[in-house]
């Protein structure tokens, strides 16, 4: 028997209840992280990434909840964990960086404090021990003469300084999936790169994996090892990061890949996909995409598609490919 | 640092200086102090020999200037009806008052705080929703009628605990007068207390709890709770801390309206203190005691609003401006 992953969804339903009936924020979305490896999440804004994230950590806002699908944490089971034993795998076992360093520390703590706070909460230590391994964490993200800085202030500190103060923060505890919402979207272009840097660099040092939540496909083309596409709250496309940017199959995925400006290209217009993505309350039945897509069907219109493999690593959630698959088996 | 409390003590001058403009300008006119003085069968002569006594055809200016001066010695001349120095009276009866407002002030404050911090942790408990509902009698019955309430159940009804009077006192040191040592002067407090406390109590507790649920999404929160801290230290540790910021500021003004909004409560429950003092002297146009009051009041105001100040200074380090470390 193979050893599982490192993290692996199943079927993962997220809902809310409202009061004109049930939304389903994310429908059946599955997905493994392997040891080690940097996923990208991407979709546009309520496709639902930072749910799964959310969902993942065990942290859904009520009345969001998990209402269907499991989550395993190592073959293990963590969606439907009570409460103490799900905080003791915050923060120890999984970390999590959000996507505004400026808001995500507390305003009213030393960088000293919430560090060293952190750290005693999952090591067993005691105070001078954790300031060292605090000092040591905060001079390994780059944060200059972090022994003397770390009894600073959050507001004493740059929006880039404060993000690596963040990832500090995640990987106090050395977790072994870090879930970064977003990590560089409130930070200026140009400290972007260095902390998309330092936090990958980070985790392949330790060997923790990365579920890395973006919308920005440059992000992902350099950092992930393999990328899933969310549209609607459902998986479109999952594979390897050059597979997916380069031959992107799914339909979205394809008008995706080709809204992104390049350099080497000299159109003068960028593709763009008519119409938008559907509200919670109107997915249209099939596939969710297929008021928008140029190859819909009429089966498209009425049956919704599961992800068919395609090739070793891939998966697309797509009736087109299930037609060639027909093909090649019939042939 | 030291310049922020300088800048701050300078508006403090300014502002008892407006306030001593007012008191002094307002009670020029709310009647003639040398009517309620005298008595019917006094000449026009007299009348007019005693008011050049008491300086009231000086010159305003000259009036006013004379009443600063003196007040800033404590002088704030003899009252009209009671023949006795105002500063006397009111140090007299300033105990009374200062004991009710503080036990009030205290009882509104860590009632209000674990009322809010509770309802705001347990939103949607049968016990929260309770808890919110009973404080909108609290906010909205007038502390008057919460007081008389008060003593008919427990005074009238029960016969718990006296209805008035503030109980036996205690001399300490000749110059404060305690009823906090006697049992009889403590029940006496019990209604005052919870009467003038009320209405603060609810109110911090309402705004305790509002605060509490922002903050609690904020977030630092998120974060910290994904960090894996416990709930207690998220809760008390961070929110608290952070909802207390601003609680700060209202409770240290509300302190301030305690002692000021004793009157009605001393008025309803006989308590001899300022208060009191003052409504009589209001009755019988006490000129020197009411503008004396008004000045006392604007000071705990302006002192309680420098502590409030001063206090954010210790517990928001981004209002500390002494380092110079700010980002790069």
């Amino acid at each position: 028997m193979t050893t599982p992953p490192l993290l692996s969804v199943r079927d993962l339903v997220v809902e809310f209840p409202t009061r004109r009936g049930t939304l389903r924020a994310i429908d059946k979305v599955s997905f493994d992280i392997a040891e080690g490896e940097v996923l990208g999440m991407v979709g546009e804004s309520g496709a639902g990434k930072s749910l799964i994230g959310a969902a993942i950590i065990g942290l859904l806002e009520p009345p969001g909840r998990i209402a269907g699908g499991e989550i395993l944490l190592r073959g293990e089971r963590i969606d439907s964990l009570a409460a103490e034993p799900m905080r003791r795998i915050r923060g120890k076992r999984i970390g999590m960086v959000f996507q505004d360093p400026l808001t995500s520390l507390n305003p009213l703590y030393t960088v000293a404090e919430q560090l060293i706070e952190t750290i005693r909460t999952h090591i067993d230590c005691n105070d001078r021990e954790a300031r060292e391994r605090a000092v040591a964490l905060l001079d390994r993200v780059g944060i200059p003469a972090a022994a003397r800085r770390i009894n600073d202030y959050p507001h004493h500190f740059s929006g880039g300084m404060r993000q690596r103060v963040v990832i500090a923060l995640a990987l106090a505890a050395e977790p072994e999936l870090v879930i970064a919402d977003e990590p560089t979207t409130a930070l200026d272009v140009s400290v972007q790169a260095q902390i998309i840097d330092v936090l990958k660099e980070i985790c392949a040092e330790r060997g923790a994996s990365v579920m890395l939540i973006t919308h920005d496909m440059g992000v992902i083309a350099e950092t992930a090892d393999r990328v899933a596409v969310l549209y609607a709250g459902r998986l479109a496309e999952i594979g390897p990061v050059r597979d997916v940017i380069q031959h992107a199959e799914h339909p979205y995925t394809q008008g995706l890949m080709g809204s992104i400006p390049t350099l080497t290209q000299t159109s003068s217009r960028l593709v763009q996909i008519p119409g938008s993505m559907p509200r919670l309350d109107a997915i249209p039945q099939g596939c969710a995409f297929n008021p928008r897509c140029p190859h819909a069907m009429e089966r498209c219109r009425r049956d919704r598609p599961g992800l068919l493999p395609r090739g070793a690593d891939r998966e697309v959630a797509c009736w087109l490919y299930e037609a060639a698959e027909e093909e090649v088996r019939h042939g | 640092m030291i310049a922020f409390i300088i800048r701050r003590l300078l508006q403090s001058i300014l502002v008892m200086l407006t306030v001593a403009l007012v008191a002094f300008a307002l009670f020029r006119f709310v009647g003639d102090p040398i009517a309620s003085m005298v008595g019917q069968e006094t000449t026009l002569a007299e009348r007019a020999e005693l008011r050049d006594a008491l300086g009231l055809n000086d010159p305003f200016v000259v009036q006013f200037f004379t009443f600063v001066s003196r007040a800033l010695v404590g002088d704030f001349g003899i009252s009209y009806r009671l023949q006795q120095p105002v500063m006397e009276l009111i140090l007299s009866r300033l105990p009374a008052t200062l004991e009710l407002a503080l036990v009030s002030g205290i009882l509104a404050f860590v009632l209000g705080v674990g009322f809010g911090v509770y309802t705001a942790l347990r939103r949607g408990g049968w016990l929260s929703s309770s808890i919110m509902t009973v404080s909108l009698i609290g906010v909205s019955l007038p502390t008057f009628l919460i007081g008389v309430l008060l003593i008919w159940v427990f005074a009238v009804e029960l016969q718990w605990l006296p209805s008035f009077g503030r109980g036996d006192v205690v001399d300490l040191g000749g110059w404060w007068r305690t009823g906090l040592l006697t049992e009889s002067g403590r029940a006496s407090l019990v209604l005052p207390a919870i009467t003038l406390g009320l209405y603060q109590m609810t109110l911090i507790m309402r705004l305790v709890r509002a605060e509490m649920l922002e903050v609690l999404r904020t977030d630092y929160i998120k974060f910290a709770r994904a960090r894996g801290l416990t709930n207690r230290a998220v809760n008390f540790g961070h929110a608290l801390k952070n909802t207390l910021v601003p609680v700060i500021t209202i409770t240290g003004l509300q302190l301030g309206s305690i002692i000021a909004f004793a009157i009605i409560t001393e008025t309803v429950f006989q308590w001899p203190g300022v208060g009191a003092l003052f409504i009589n002297s209001v009755r019988f146009v006490d000129v020197p005691v009411m503008a004396a009051y008004l000045m006392l009041i604007a000071l705990v105001f302006v002192v309680i609003n420098l502590i409030v100040d001063l206090l954010y200074y210790v517990v928001d380090p981004r209002l500390r401006m002494d380092r110079t470390t700010a980002g790069h």
